[in-house]
């Protein structure tokens, strides 16, 4: 039918071919559509989708391998990391990117997530803040924000007994390895926009060789918050973004430097052990 | 003319995995497997290979994973408590029908256990080495000699049924050195093409997907029973062991690993001592070699199972002789090493209760 439509009109907005088609599993009004597509559009507008190879989750996202035309596997819990970082070291050639959720990349694959990222590997990790256990039905996650009420904390997160909620991002920063972290939602059109434009920055790191490259997104969960999606992102501007605050947290390209392992060399300038050119030039003078 | 090395087991199996192709290693500290680890780190770059040390067991279980699906050989190693964490990662392997390598140089246990060696992982490796229905490949060399070339052998048998395959050692195995000729190394072009392989499609095939997830119960049915016709290939074809002065046998025992070593001692000196011993040993320990230990049934008096555990691989033994004959047990547990005295008096003692 587009045939014969497209002679007098003009494609303005159409599936990415990367994002296959079929019908998602996900809830009316779930952010995730729009980053899976957001990251799909980069696929094609990088023409990258014959030479990526995705990993999904567990969680809410765990059949994203049934939606995105790239090359797929499927991880187990928290492991996604662990995954992409093996893919990438056997094909360093191809692009290699992790989708995860907050349960799944900050609760169960905390270890996989920093040790990723305190290497260095040269991936992409998006992931998917909605501080809450979407799949199994709204439970307490690690993002989850203090007094927030879930099925696991049904009075309210009290951290003087579930702890403190994690931010994930600022706690990335505090590691040598990545190059680019940035913190991005997509409740708008223009917030959309700017995720896509960091999400594009953190594929085209990769591809460029600077390295680890993080993009945390907040979101919703209007089915296990209980809302409509519309008053899930309003909930969201008003407890989630003060607390996961918007922004590029780490930028190694914009401070100066190639890559994350130029930007890590200047920050352990001072020990000696990890610069032993330096040592040379001295012991030579 | 081949040319013998001295070795130990750890480093024969390391060094035979890189000429049987393997470029990816993905390890993590624990006794007594580390040479393993160690002769990687040291050589894999030598070969343009990747030795990684990963975060935990299970990271390294799940880089193995990761490569696998990318379509490399790969290989982890640890030891008994190391496995437990593996198990996750192996059971998704199976799941996935991923082709990998998974060495287990045992150690005493349960928990934490001991550091020296045990055969107390047997359920674990043939029954159940992860949650749901699956098998794995389960070699067990003795000396270090098999130990180089059952590591080989792994990758080919492990890409033939993409399966997961283990080499069982155990401490006292992979820390021993014994002469060893090495397998003549692989050359790149002669690995196995795997179209499976999620390495980007290039835009010239629809998307590959490495997946264990199966949302309608019936499909997943329908897998299972696929895998297990994959299985009962494997059990028809794969079978292994040896038979040691079993002709005769009144008393036949059955031993692997560095047990058999000790078995085979006590064979010879009952045998100096006039009884007639013998020794099935399993080189497969699954599939169980049901053909070799069942052979025996006839002419035995007795078996007599030979294990560094409280008994594990007697159940299996007794499910192949199905009660025609007296099936006993000795064993040393928790890193004892049965010495071949302990086992000859228990197979004088075998004797002359069934002699009569």
């Amino acid at each position: 039918m587009a045939e014969t439509e497209s002679k007098d009109m003009k494609v303005v907005y159409e599936r990415p071919h990367s994002l296959l088609p079929v019908v998602t599993n996900f809830c009316p009004g779930c952010p995730h559509g729009i980053v899976e597509r957001l990251i799909c559009e980069t696929m094609d507008e990088l023409g990258i989708e014959g030479e990526t190879i995705g990993v999904a989750p567990v969680g809410c996202a765990v059949i994203s391998y049934d939606f995105f035309g790239c090359d797929m596997i499927e991880a187990a819990h928290g492991r996604a990391p662990a995954v992409a970082t093996a893919v990438k070291r056997v094909h360093p050639d191809k692009v290699v990117f992790s989708y995860q959720g907050d349960g799944d990349l900050a609760s169960i694959g905390m270890a996989e997530t920093i040790h990723a990222a305190t290497r260095g590997e040269n991936i992409t990790v998006i992931f998917i803040n909605n501080a809450i256990y979407g799949m199994t039905g709204g439970q307490m996650a690690p993002t989850s924000l203090p007094n927030q009420v879930t099925q696991t904390s049904p009075y309210g997160r009290d951290v003087a007994t579930a702890g403190n909620p994690i931010r994930v991002s600022e706690l990335l920063n505090a590691l040598d390895g990545p190059a680019y972290i940035e913190r991005v939602t997509v409740d708008s059109p223009k917030n959309v926009r700017k995720a896509k434009k960091a999400i594009k920055k953190a594929f085209q790191n990769q591809i460029d060789g600077v390295g680890y490259s993080f993009i945390e997104v907040v979101s919703t969960c209007p089915t296990n918050w209980g809302m409509t999606p519309q008053a899930a992102f309003a909930w969201m501007r008003e407890n989630m973004l003060p607390y996961y605050p918007l922004g590029v947290v780490r930028d190694v390209v914009a401070d100066g430097f190639a890559n994350a392992a130029e930007a890590a060399s200047a920050r352990n300038a001072a020990c000696p052990i990890a610069h032993p050119e330096k040592a040379e030039e001295g012991e030579a003078k | 003319m081949a040319q013998k090395v001295l070795m130990k087991g750890n480093e024969a199996m390391a060094e035979a995995a890189m000429r049987a192709g393997c470029r990816f290693f993905f390890g993590y500290p624990i006794t007594p497997q580390t040479e393993v680890a160690a002769y990687m780190a040291k050589n894999m770059p030598k070969v343009g290979g990747t030795y990684l040390q990963a975060e935990s067991e299970v990271a390294a279980i799940n880089m193995v994973y990761g490569a696998a699906a990318a379509g490399a050989r790969v290989m982890t190693s640890s030891s008994s408590p190391g496995i437990s964490l593996k198990s996750e990662g192996i059971s998704y392997m199976a799941g996935a029908d991923l082709p990998g390598v998974i060495i287990n140089v045992q150690r005493g246990g349960p928990g934490l256990g001991s550091i020296q060696p045990s055969q107390a992982d047997y359920w674990q490796a043939t029954k159940a080495t992860g949650h749901g229905d699956f098998q794995i490949v389960v070699y067990a060399p003795s000396t270090v000699q098999e130990m180089a070339d059952y590591a080989f052998a792994a990758f080919d048998t492990a890409d033939k049924y993409r399966v997961p395959v283990m080499i069982m050692a155990d401490g006292l195995l992979g820390q021993m050195m014994e002469p060893v000729v090495l397998p003549e190394p692989k050359a790149a072009g002669d690995l196995p093409e795997k179209p499976w392989a999620t390495c980007g499609h290039g835009m010239a095939r629809p998307h590959n997907v490495v997946n264990s997830l199966y949302l309608t119960a019936e499909d997943l049915d329908a897998l299972n029973r696929e895998r297990y016709e994959r299985y009962a290939v494997i059990k028809e074809n794969e079978q292994e062991a040896e038979c040691y002065r079993t002709e005769d046998a009144d008393i036949v025992l059955v031993a692997y690993g560095a047990s058999a070593r000790i078995a085979r001692s006590a064979v010879n000196a009952a045998r100096d001592a006039g009884i007639k011993a013998g020794l099935v040993r399993p080189i497969t320990l699954w599939p169980f070699p049901e053909r070799a230990v069942g052979a025996q049934v006839d002419g035995a008096k007795a078996f007599l199972v030979v294990e560094m555990s409280m008994g594990q691989m007697v159940e299996d033994v007794r499910l192949v002789v199905e009660g025609r004959v007296p099936v006993e047990f000795y064993g040393r547990a928790g890193g004892v090493i049965p010495t071949p005295d302990e086992v000859l008096a228990a197979i004088v003692a075998l004797n002359e209760k069934v002699g009569e």
